[in-house]
């Protein structure tokens, strides 16, 4: 259900900027997810198929730039990455200071649209 | 010229409708000076208990409302209406998450010139409520002790939306290997900003504390 919510945003998103776009058919969608986003992409693809039949953007198909989770760090301003899976203490390995913020891993974009 | 296939550029958020409604309810919310309590959980974190315990304690200096999500049954509104507190059922019909218009909807059924405090209880489940924006000006999470202190591990998108992490069940810690040193540490790397509470919905333990801190910042924010 959660794909099935999102997917309709997707196809909302990509017909409005279609037909703002005079375009008669859409035929890829670019996304970019951060990988904090618990979204797969055959499941979007498989959603996408089923919701967008007899619409313009029957048989697109649906491309996903993954974001890996970055942080920033605030006492070196040097920005680093982790595997939030493993169980490890997230310290930033330039500095080993505690101190940082996220800066990418939560994005859930459109980026781009493929139309003729 | 239509057959030519071109590149446009879109880059928008997938989830840019819901939020854009999301801002414009707490704006309406601001105006009426309501502050809007969304409470995520898994399904038998105590929701329920949470805001019931809280209301109990809060309804002497509050006038409180709750918007109770769930997938298909009625029994979490009855219970709240049980307590002499204005409730109101969204049956989602399978959707595991609210999402702004729905709770537009709800609130819209609510008498909100005599309302300064909403709870949301959301469909239990800890990664959709996360995506969804549903107008509140609190985010609370609740992990139960029974569920694990590896909830972070799983779920790292719920804990950084959240403001508050509530760890129910507190009662249950002793026998168990539930390590509270360790999670509030792995809930602090990923969001430093999240206030934790530990309680016990059925000893009462950390309760005062949890709903006086609530009191203080409703306070501030409807007084303001």
């Amino acid at each position: 259900m959660h794909e099935l919510a999102v997917t309709k945003s997707i196809l909302k998103l990509a017909l409005e900027h279609t037909h703002q776009n005079h375009g008669e058919c859409v035929i890829s969608i670019f996304l970019i997810i951060g990988e904090m986003r618990n979204l797969e992409q055959d499941w979007i693809q498989r959603y996408f198929d089923y919701i967008s039949k007899e619409t313009a953007a029957e048989g697109a198909v649906i491309n996903v730039k993954k974001v890996p989770v970055i942080f920033l760090c605030k006492s070196c301003e040097k920005q680093f990455t982790t595997n939030l899976k493993e169980d490890k203490k997230i310290l930033c390995p330039h500095c080993s200071s505690f101190e940082y913020d996220l800066v990418s891993g939560r994005e859930f974009i459109v980026e781009k649209l493929e139309i003729k | 010229m239509m057959d030519e296939i071109r590149i446009i550029d879109v880059r928008k958020n997938i989830l840019s409708d819901n939020e854009n409604e999301a801002e414009i309810i707490r704006q309406d919310l601001a105006n009426k000076n309501i502050f809007m309590v969304n409470v995520m959980a898994s399904p038998g974190a105590g929701k329920t208990s949470l805001i019931i315990q809280t209301l109990r304690r809060l309804k002497k200096q509050l006038r409180l409302a709750v918007i109770e999500g769930d997938i298909e049954s009625t029994v979490d509104a009855e219970k709240i209406q049980a307590e002499g507190i204005p409730a109101v059922q969204i049956r989602t019909g399978g959707a595991c998450h609210l999402d702004a218009p729905m709770v537009t909807a709800a609130l819209d059924k609510l008498e909100l010139s005599r309302v300064d405090m909403v709870f949301i209880e959301n469909i239990g489940n800890l990664i959709c409520p996360a995506e969804f924006d549903t107008g509140a000006n609190l985010q609370v999470m609740i992990l139960s002790v029974p569920e694990g202190d590896d909830k972070v591990l799983k779920y790292p998108l719920m804990f950084t939306v959240s403001d508050v992490l509530i760890v129910n069940k507190m009662d249950y810690l002793a026998g168990s290997d539930f390590n509270l040193e360790v999670l509030r540490r792995r809930a602090h790397e990923l969001n430093p900003r999240i206030h934790i509470f530990e309680i016990s919905c059925k000893t009462g333990l950390g309760l005062d504390e949890w709903c006086s801190w609530l009191l203080e910042i409703t306070k501030n924010k409807i007084m303001s």
